[in-house]
């Protein structure tokens, strides 16, 4: 194992890992403000990648399909709260589920009857194609920098906005304690839509930049949005903090379980049991992490709920 | 009583009115409803009397059914061994994920049970031995011997119906034992029922359990109903799936199981393979998209029956 080897997987780890972050933000908020298992969430990461396709095939530019593509989805996710979401805030878990379950299955169809069942592909901006030489001799790519590079940048605006802005402090209110925030006159309804407009725009960043990474296809949601909720699980439920420290967990834990385990094992086992036992694994590691987590911190690392 | 012995009679009776019709196919697809009304039910059992929101029931289902998989390939094709086989493997997943998962609450409880069935999943995906990402084709169904073959869609049909005769009466006269009654109060409310003395945490393991045990026997069923397992068995959406059936027939209900399960998979089947000429007129190709009827109509049920899910859950949400 060389040490270029390493450091492109730690990077592949942390750029996984912000791109989560930007799911499991929002999905944190909803949560841990309003109450609410929205397993939607994944549906507007696949709206968004796919709004984003199209917004880059209409203008011919990707930077200009970016910002078309976050505000559409911004302007879906009010949508979608306003019409329904909001009916679901005083219901139990188990509605919730449902419901944003029945969401998932009519997205996934809208979407197959929109742009039908094909998977789209998706280029990256012409000028990031090629790969950039890291001090250190190590080859990578370009446009994976420039992922990393957003996400670090929107984890920092987020946390601005989230612990220095009028809005951070009502959310922070709101989510450490929601009944106290209403009785000191915080108009809850209008901040829930402004939250989860923005939660949906971060949701819409995320499908579009992996994007050309990863197949814009039906479905694409579904895992992503159970590798968030891992995430926020173990960040603890309604914290911004709890949701980086979660998604950097596990966007390092996943990738370099599913780069090293295999030739760990390989080092110790008989070839034929490592093939086998590596990878499965390596893909259950993170569950494994969150259990553990689960198990001797219940609410969290950093739970939001003093 | 006497309802349950009508409808059992229209149920037995309802292959070989297929026969006289020469409509085999749906005796075949009965059986699968049949199957899913088992895996329902044992869910209903957790989620419905024990007011435990599992959300990776199919981890159990599928286990069931790679049990009765894997055996097969490897030459173990006798039911008499493999049944029993993926009811107690399906029943130790329950007892290891159920002992971990009831230290939690509330949304931790249906994360963590998630959780594990996503292990379990990928666990079975990376099996490449038997199949992987791609799943397992059987040689064939189970045998069970005495000149029965299970090939026969008809003697297929009768077995499970017996199965699942045996599953709700099992069902019914667990609820209304000592041990149901306690569940029930352990759901209605849980500090209440350990102040009285009741050892809660292995009352609801146990009840988890046999829930896993029965999830298994469905998975050996539907692993016989094609002769083929497919780790999306284990896939949370299948999880999903059975959740909704409860709902929709109805929690914590004897019958619930069994008419979610039907009403679920009856309304997929008639979006997918009956044209209704106006809604054709309208939009062509609508029968390729079932699941956004199948939505609608699940919102639907979820936003206009507020209490009929609620009610059931009153005075127990937790945060």
């Amino acid at each position: 194992m060389s040490a270029i080897l390493f450091l492109e997987q730690s990077l592949n780890g942390v750029q996984f890992g912000l791109m989560l972050f930007l799911l499991a933000a929002g999905l944190t908020l909803v949560f841990g403000i309003m109450d609410m298992i929205n397993l939607a969430h994944g549906s507007l990461y696949m709206i968004g990648a796919y709004f984003m396709a199209s917004f880059v095939q209409a203008t011919g530019s990707f930077w200009l399909g970016l910002p078309l593509a976050l505000g559409a989805t911004a302007l879906v996710g009010a949508a979608l709260e306003i019409s329904l979401l909001r009916r679901l805030y005083g219901r139990d878990h188990l509605t919730q589920v449902l419901a944003t379950f029945a969401i998932i299955l009519i997205a996934n169809e809208a979407v197959r009857i929109a742009w039908g069942s094909q998977p789209i592909m998706l280029n990256p901006p012409a000028a990031l194609t090629g790969p950039v030489t890291l001090p250190g001799g190590l080859q990578y790519a370009s446009y994976r920098l420039l992922i990393i590079g957003v996400g670090a940048a929107v984890a920092l605006a987020l946390y601005v906005l989230v612990t220095r802005t009028r809005v951070g402090m009502l959310v922070r209110a709101g989510a450490s304690n929601r009944e106290m925030a209403v009785a000191m006159g915080v108009d809850i309804r209008r901040l829930f839509t402004v939250v989860f407009a923005l939660g949906a725009a971060l949701c819409a960043l995320a499908g579009a930049m992996l994007g050309p990474i990863l197949a814009v296809q039906v479905g694409m949601g579904e895992n992503i949005l159970i590798l968030a909720f891992v995430v926020i699980v173990i960040g603890g439920i309604g914290s911004i903090r709890g949701a980086f420290v979660g998604s950097l967990l596990v966007g390092i834990v996943d990738t370099s379980g599913r780069a090293f385990l295999p030739l760990a094992f390989g080092a110790f086992l008989p070839p034929q049991f490592a093939s086998a036992a590596g990878p499965a694994i390596a893909s259950v590691l993170i569950y494994v992490l969150m259990a553990g987590v689960l198990y001797f911190r219940p609410q969290g690392l950093f739970p939001a709920r003093g | 009583m006497i309802r349950a012995l009508v409808l059992f009679a229209a149920l037995a009776i309802f292959p070989l009115v297929m026969q006289a019709m020469d409509a085999l196919f749906y005796v075949s697809f009965a059986s699968r409803v049949l199957i899913y009304a088992i895996a329902a039910t044992s869910l209903n059992l957790v989620l419905g009397y024990g007011g435990m929101v599992s959300f990776g029931h199919a981890a159990f289902f599928g286990a069931g059914a790679f049990v009765v998989g894997i055996l097969a390939v490897e030459g173990v094709r006798s039911a008499w061994i493999a049944w029993p086989a993926a009811i107690a493997v399906a029943a130790l997943a329950a007892l290891v994920i159920g002992a971990m998962s009831l230290r939690t609450r509330g949304v931790y409880f249906i994360m963590i049970t998630l959780a594990f069935a996503q292990m379990m999943y990928y666990i079975f995906v990376s099996l490449k031995a038997y199949g992987g990402d791609d799943g397992l084709s059987m040689p064939g169904r189970s045998t069970i011997g005495f000149d029965v073959n299970l090939r026969n869609d008809l003697v297929w049909y009768y077995i499970v119906l017996a199965l699942l005769a045996a599953v709700l009466y099992g069902l019914h006269r667990l609820v209304h034992s000592r041990f149901g009654r306690v569940i029930d109060a352990i759901r209605e409310n849980e500090a209440r029922a350990e102040a009285i003395g009741f050892p809660v945490y292995r009352y609801k393991l146990l009840c988890f359990v046999i829930s896993g045990a029965v999830a298994g026997l469905a998975g050996a069923l539907i692993a016989n109903q094609s002769s083929y397992v497919s780790p999306s068995l284990l896939h949370w959406i299948q999880s999903g799936t059975l959740m909704i059936m409860v709902i929709l027939g109805g929690v914590g209900t004897l019958w619930g199981g069994v008419i979610g399960a039907a009403v679920l998979l009856l309304l997929e089947h008639l979006i997918a393979d009956y044209r209704i000429g106006w809604l054709a007129a309208l939009a062509p190709n609508y029968q390729d998209h079932a699941g956004l009827a199948v939505g609608i109509v699940l919102l639907t049920i979820v936003m206009l029956a507020p209490e009929g899910i609620a009610g059931l859950f009153k005075g127990r949400r937790h945060a």
